[in-house]
């Protein structure tokens, strides 16, 4: 939609992908530092090379020492560390591993609702079982922990749940959950032996000034030994959201805490069966975790350009969220981190029916108009997950400040119209 | 012959037991808990899964490695690791051209600059132009880059002499090995004796046996014939198929040609058999081709089967279901790293096509980077380019020296006695046959490990060289062979042959 990629980061991979570029005058000198780094640990100092299953071994320390900066000092053992391609890739092999039993001993997975539709197609390939836990839209889609006990308590009649899955900050709903309720969901973890995976891509991703990305990993540990030692995580990041943007690379990583050693020797071997993650992947995956520091040459620029798109989807989140709320029959709750815009739409009655007659679900049905009549393409509630009889759409907040604008008047505009059609 | 719990052997089993003592004892100390996820609770088909090529033998050459760099002395100052087809970490350069192709994706600002040349320009641009917002970075359609299919489409056409590819069947994928498992996971269907069989040949690339055993599909192994340079036998496929009809339901059938490990190139008359007796069998075939631009014998050629396909007219041209893969990590290109590959399928059904689509469309798109490789690979540069001097030298000079490379190996081979090695016509592999003492085959069943690999892990101890035994491929019973990929330097190549020939010769001494 028209971010530009972070000059650096682009830098550093021209240098990895051309090395004769290392003695061009055009490329500040702290790149050339991080392009030969990362070369001299492929082999055959070459990108084109498989690196190791988990990883080339210095970009898996540098991840680990980029999680113990982020997380004020708490260790991250590179050892836990697996590059993957992409979050959705590691999300994917460890869900694989994960399910097992038959009939009602079937592995069960809980899932937010609604939720990133990777895990419902995962978990319907790997033929488990999907446990839906509602996020609270009255309250900003807040996560409660009685609603985690509601479902699990209801999928044990039907399934062995083993698995909670957590989106934080949230996709498609964009909320930011607190500490307390990060501590609460751990605590349930532990106490129904559930193995958790936090799913973090958006963690660059916070814009209301009352939201903090709290990791799971950082959260875990604070809460002392019983926990810390035993509650089995898996934590994603990838390079293709934050600042950075960098879907086509398909870079991301994973932090594993408390599995079993044997488990980790099963994850590496079925890592190995695809060889490697893309190694230009692994590159950018590098510069996200290793970026600039002041002193460095290339800081200020960095720097700039990192808040400037930060910047830019803090006030594309707001300016969203207040131009949804200004049309009647549209709510939009707090875009308090991510990149989308989750509102919930008021669909007649009338409308619902003709969806129903051309078998369709009704915010599918208002997506297929609005797409139709305005050019618009965005993805209707139902591919995410709603309470019964309520209807949402979730819109991204990329494309560019002015034309964003006149976006979301067109749909102001339709949603009024079709307001009056189906009256 | 598996090994206990897939994780390694000598030291690293012993290692791996007293882990398990530890833990328990761990485990007890710190009042833990038990942990949700363990090898019981696990998935139990990846729990079988097996892939040689980075297996035991490999995690142990790890170790190794580790060793010397903390300066344990070892009979070898490095650990040679021919057990993986990876050209560039053996010291294979990359093609000048992709990389300033890519280069110039990867940081557009250097269009500007006066150090590339023209044609790698125009097509960095054309190719960003296809691009979601002009930049490698943004994901593109599942299927990949619409302008690289289409050139993978012209590619193919001109490969074949003509014969029309369409776009459409063209998905670009992670790797061939993502869009090979991709397939299988459509196929794979049934219960008991219902369930999918997928016929494999043996001695196989065990991504197929990993990929089966992670499906849960049945594996029907169909052997290729090593007294005559691992040909491919109908009747042998007759005979696999029958008799697997017992205990599955056998819907595709597998070819890797160039052969993975044999290295065999097949003749057109074998793969003109093979399509008729897919198409009377009803197999859903799939040609793995990765090695295509890798033979090097003579009197061998590689002839695609989609070309062979539609050459034999209808109604096998017009119904036979088909998959062939390519990749950009072996040729002359060996860009592994990448993980760029793609998938023709032709007269697959429009409805299943859909569906590979949309799974496809789960993990969005394969990495862009790659395709843009591969981009390059289908459309090299043309006599009339500025870089196709260069390009072409550069190509010629990596193929004329892999089959230098294949033929000495060969003729070295041969010269030890007990050693055994069929032509390496094609790909990057020798896959020499050794006969082992009964004694050392007793040794190796004292210590529960397959004879091959208890060769391979002696030689790996002694020498630092690391191969993969035949047993990781599947080989006839009573049979041993190792893989040894041709891809380090010739001088190197020499002497790892030399040593190789001379331990393998001390070690039947020594089991006499």
């Amino acid at each position: 939609m028209g971010q530009q990629p972070i000059t650096f980061l682009r830098q550093v991979m021209a240098l990895c992908t051309y090395p004769n570029l290392l003695d061009s005058p055009s490329f500040p000198e702290d790149a050339k530092k991080r392009a030969r780094r990362i070369l001299q640990a492929c082999g055959g100092n070459s990108l084109g090379s498989y690196s190791a299953s988990q990883g080339v071994n210095c970009i898996r320390e540098d991840v680990a020492a980029y999680i113990t900066r982020r997380d004020g000092g708490v260790p991250a053992d590179p050892d836990n560390i697996y590059l993957t391609t992409g979050a959705s890739d590691g999300i994917s092999t460890t869900l694989k591993i994960l399910v097992s039993g038959g009939g009602k001993s079937r592995t069960g997975v809980m899932i937010p609702i609604p939720q990133y539709p990777l895990y419902s197609a995962v978990i319907s390939e790997l033929d488990a079982v999907q446990v839906n836990y509602y996020l609270d839209e009255e309250n900003c889609w807040a996560l409660n922990v009685n609603e985690l006990r509601r479902a699990l308590r209801e999928a044990k009649d039907h399934c062995d749940p083993k698995v909670l899955c957590i989106i934080n900050p949230g996709n498609p709903t964009g909320q930011v959950q607190s500490r307390k309720c990060i501590e609460d969901v751990i605590h349930f973890a532990w106490e129904e032996k559930l193995f958790l995976l936090a799913d973090e891509v958006y963690q660059d991703n916070v814009y209301s000034p009352d939201c903090r990305f709290h990791s799971f990993k950082k959260v875990l540990y604070e809460m002392g030994p019983e926990y810390s030692n035993n509650v089995e995580l898996a934590s994603f990041h990838s390079t293709s959201k934050g600042y950075m943007g960098e879907c086509g690379y398909r870079g991301g990583y994973m932090e594993v805490i408390n599995l079993h050693p044997e488990i980790k020797g099963q994850l590496v071997k079925l890592l190995s069966v695809r060889l490697c993650p893309p190694v230009s992947g692994q590159a950018a995956m590098d510069i996200v975790v290793n970026p600039p520091v002041p002193g460095e040459e290339s800081f200020e620029q960095f720097i700039r350009e990192k808040e400037s798109v930060l910047g830019n989807l803090a006030k594309k989140a707001k300016l969203t969220e207040d131009l949804f709320n200004q049309v009647p029959g549209i709510h939009c709750n707090p875009l308090q981190g991510a990149m989308y815009a989750f509102p919930r739409i008021f669909i007649p009655a009338k409308a619902v029916e003709e969806a129903q007659a051309h078998k369709m679900a009704p915010d599918m049905f208002y997506c297929m108009k609005l797409l139709e009549e305005t050019g618009i393409c965005v993805v209707p509630g139902s591919g995410f997950g709603q309470r019964e009889g309520t209807y949402h759409f979730r819109m991204t907040i990329l494309p560019p400040m002015e034309k964003l604008k006149t976006v979301l008047q067109k749909v102001k505009d339709f949603h009024m119209q079709f307001l009056e059609k189906y009256a | 012959m598996g090994l206990p719990r897939g994780l390694g052997l000598g030291r690293a089993l012993l290692g791996t037991m007293a882990l398990r003592a530890g833990d328990q004892s761990k485990v007890a100390r710190c009042g833990l808990k038990e942990k949700v996820l363990t090898l019981d609770t696990m998935n139990p088909c990846v729990r079988k899964v097996e892939y040689a090529v980075r297996g035991p033998i490999v995690l142990r050459a790890l170790e190794l490695e580790q060793e010397l760099r903390q300066g344990v002395k070892k009979p070898f100052t490095e650990v040679i690791r021919a057990n993986i087809g990876d050209a560039q970490a053996m010291g294979q350069k990359p093609i000048t051209f992709l990389r300033q192709v890519l280069a110039l994706c990867v940081n557009p600002d250097l269009l500007s600059s006066p150090d590339f040349p023209a044609d790698a320009k125009r097509r960095a641009e054309r190719i960003l132009q296809a691009c979601g917002g002009h930049s490698l970075g943004a994901y593109s359609i599942s299927s990949g880059i619409q302008l690289i299919r289409e050139d993978v489409a012209r590619y193919i056409e001109r490969r074949d002499g003509g014969i029309p590819a369409n776009p459409s069947n063209i998905f670009l994928s992670t790797g061939a090995s993502d869009a090979i498992v991709t397939v299988l996971k459509l196929l794979v269907a049934g219960e008991g004796r219902t369930r999918t069989g997928v016929l494999i040949p043996i001695p196989q690339y065990p991504l197929y046996s990993a990929a089966l055993a992670e499906l849960n599909a049945v594996q029907v192994d169909y052997y290729l014939d090593e007294e005559r340079a691992w040909a491919l036998d109908v009747a042998e496929l007759r005979r696999a198929l029958r008799q697997a009809r017992d205990r599955c339901c056998p819907r595709a059938l597998c070819v890797i040609n160039p052969g993975n490990p044999t290295g065999q190139v097949q003749t057109r008359e074998c793969i003109e058999a093979v399509i008729r007796f897919a198409f009377e069998e009803r197999l859903f075939l799939m040609a793995d081709e990765v090695y295509q631009d890798n033979v090097y014998a003579e009197g061998s050629q590689f002839h695609s089967f989609k070309k062979v396909l539609a050459e034999l007219g209808p109604p096998y041209a017009t119904q036979q279901e088909l998959a062939s893969f390519h990749s950009a990590s072996k040729g002359y290109m060996g860009e592994c790293g990448f993980r760029g590959g793609y998938v023709e399928v032709v007269n697959m059904d429009p409805a299943v096509q859909q569906q590979m689509l949309k799974l496809m469309s789960v993990r969005l798109c394969p990495p862009v980077p790659g395709q843009a490789l591969l981009d390059m690979v289908v459309s090299p540069p043309e006599p009339s380019d500025p870089s196709f001097a260069q390009f072409q030298a550069e190509k010629q000079a990596v193929l004329a020296e892999l089959a230098a490379k294949a033929k000495l190996t060969e003729q070295v081979f041969n010269q030890a006695p007990g050693i055994r090695c069929n032509p390496v016509q094609g790909a990057m592999y020798s896959f020499p046959r050794m006969q082992l003492p009964p004694r050392a085959v007793q040794r190796a069943q004292e210590l529960g490990v397959a004879p091959d690999m208890f060769f391979c892990l002696r030689l790996l101890e002694e020498t630092g060289i690391c191969v993969v035994p035949g047993s990781g491929f599947g080989q006839r019973e009573g049979t041993y062979h190792f893989r040894m990929t041709i891809l380090p330097p010739m001088d190197k190549l020499r002497l790892l042959l030399e040593k190789l020939s001379q331990f393998y010769a001390k070690f039947t001494r020594e089991y006499s």
